[in-house]
């Protein structure tokens, strides 16, 4: 940000493009700058122009509001970002009828409406939340596999995935994932291709890459490659070659292009060992990921989707980017990108589901879920394994599932059951610890009332 | 081809991690009268724990994008 005259000279030549001011304002607002009349006229600026610029950035003069006074209350104030960019731009469309006391006058309002919608303490969250998910979840598809809008790959939608989400299952039911890549491959579909070859997974004894055979005449393993498929997978022939000989066995190259593969010890038993060695053997891509399908975004930028996921490993690949790239398995994130990107996953991935049958569920229920569900530092499940099982009244945990077990288990333990939560006090016929329940009189004694 | 080490911190679920000082540390129980054992965990293996140094004991304060309030800060407690 140039001096003041330099600013007040771009603004005049700019005239009174609106959308060029606004712009120039945000500047303002950060450099705390102030440009006056005189300001203007000295660099020659219009006087008509004068005063619309001048209107723009706020007249102190005449008591009008600058704009970087009144984003310095609003920093200021304790009300969320959100409702502070929104309000940021409803004061600028009528600052002009604005001082600094009806700002603040302003702000307090807001406040107060935002201390309003606060949920009320001990109200139960808990189960609203639930019943949030819950009622939905009636109308969700039952069906386990549905087509995702990415060609040939199935991802498991509606209402199975939500179970598995909320069980943090080690492994999806169909595990899969979105990588992004760097720009100066996302824009070029062979790049892109070359890419998914990299990832995708190569073994020697995939159907079209290979035909290997074991013959006992001459005690060793036969292996004919397909070349054109190789070529469609950018696989070098050498590069195979060079796998098999780290395998520490003796290869030779037929004249038809078949490979010659001797055992050391010429026994039939180390003979179908070595087939077996030779046709699980990874030429190429990444264990787990069995397919990668080349898709673009509507930004035109070229992606990849995934059946199998294996994130740590594909992150390191040279060309992902390595910022955007994300699995559907949570674990997995937990494990590679921590509990936080873990908690962010579960509200996206339910969040996704969820929006993606139609329903409208708040995200601050969800957000809920997935606060409940990392709290410990691991991803917890929800149910009896997890979250429900941990629970400290014997009662309420008896209540939930598996009833004989539990209070056979107590007793065995010797527990006790502070009778704090909501289940175990319905068992004992006593009012809940909830809402309006959860606060009790406490009566001054006689003696000190008349003091 | 392979690269070396990936950066997660700058992982788009990631969020920004920082270790708190002891002052901020006591402002913070003080207002929400609790003692920090009272506050989520986050294990000491835990990647951004690791990536960040955090030891068992320490508490990180996390600033996190919410869909609803722009920015929340949160915070959490280093277990073992």
């Amino acid at each position: 940000m140039g001096d003041k005259k330099e600013v007040a000279k771009d603004l005049s030549n700019l005239g009174i493009d609106n959308e060029m001011a606004e712009q120039m304002q945000e500047e303002f607002i950060l450099s705390e700058l102030t440009v006056g009349r005189d300001d203007l006229l000295e660099v020659g600026a219009d006087e008509a122009c004068t005063d619309d610029i001048l209107r723009m950035l706020g007249r102190e003069e005449e008591g009008e509001i600058k704009l970087c006074d009144i984003e310095a209350k609003m920093n200021e104030s304790p009300i969320p970002v959100s409702i502070k960019s929104e309000l940021r731009e409803k004061l600028r469309t009528v600052r002009m009828k604005l001082n600094a006391a009806n700002v603040d006058a302003v702000l307090k309002r807001v406040e107060r409406e935002y201390e309003k919608a606060k949920i009320e303490p001990r109200e139960a969250v808990g189960i609203v939340a639930a019943q949030s998910i819950g009622e939905p979840g009636t109308q969700m598809t039952l069906r386990t596999f549905h087509y995702a809008g990415v060609g040939a790959i199935y991802i498991t939608l509606g209402l199975p995935r939500i179970i598995e989400l909320v069980d943090a299952r080690k492994k999806p039911s169909t595990p899969a994932m979105k990588v992004m890549l760097e720009k100066e491959y996302a824009y070029t579909r062979n790049r892109t291709e070359e890419l998914a070859m990299e990832i995708e997974v190569t073994h020697i004894n995939d159907k079209q890459v290979s035909k290997i055979e074991s013959s006992i005449d001459d005690m060793c393993v036969w292996l004919s490659l397909n070349t054109r498929e190789l070529e469609k997978r950018y696989i070098k022939k050498e590069e195979i070659e060079e796998k098999i000989r780290d395998l520490d066995v003796l290869i030779e190259e037929t004249k038809d292009g078949k490979f010659k593969i001797h055992p050391k010890i010429k026994t039939y038993h180390e003979l179908l060992r070595l087939e077996g060695k030779v046709s699980n053997m990874l030429v190429k891509g990444i264990e787990g990921i069995k397919r990668a399908i080349v898709r673009k975004t509507p930004d035109g930028e070229y992606m990849l989707y995934t059946e199998g996921s294996a994130l740590k490993k594909v992150l390191k690949i040279e060309g992902v980017d390595s910022t955007r790239t994300t699995t559907n398995n949570i674990l997995e994130i937990a494990d590679v990108l921590g509990i936080e990107a873990a908690r962010n996953a579960i509200i996206e991935e339910m969040m996704n589901t969820l929006d993606e049958q139609g329903l409208d569920v708040d995200a601050r229920h969800v957000t809920l879920i997935a606060d409940a569900m990392t709290m410990a530092g691991d991803v917890t499940p929800i149910g009896r394994h997890g979250l429900a099982g941990k629970k400290a009244s014997v009662l309420s945990r008896a209540a939930f599932e598996v009833t004989v077990d539990n209070l056979l288990d107590a007793a065995i333990h010797g527990e006790t059951d502070e009778l704090k939560g909501v289940t175990e006090n319905v068992i004992v016929g006593q009012p809940i610890r909830l809402g309006t329940g959860s606060v009790e009189l406490l009566a001054k004694s006689y003696g000190e009332m008349t003091k | 081809m392979k690269r070396g080490k990936v950066s997660i911190l700058e992982h788009e679920l990631v969020p920004a991690h920082e270790i708190i000082a002891d002052e901020e540390l006591n402002v913070l129980l003080n207002k929400y009268k609790i003692k920090k054992e009272q506050l989520p965990k986050i294990k000491s293996s835990d990647p951004v724990s690791k990536e960040i140094k955090a030891e068992e004991g320490d508490v990180v304060k996390i600033r996190r994008s919410s869909r609803t309030a722009g920015s929340v800060l949160s915070y959490r407690l280093v277990v073992k």
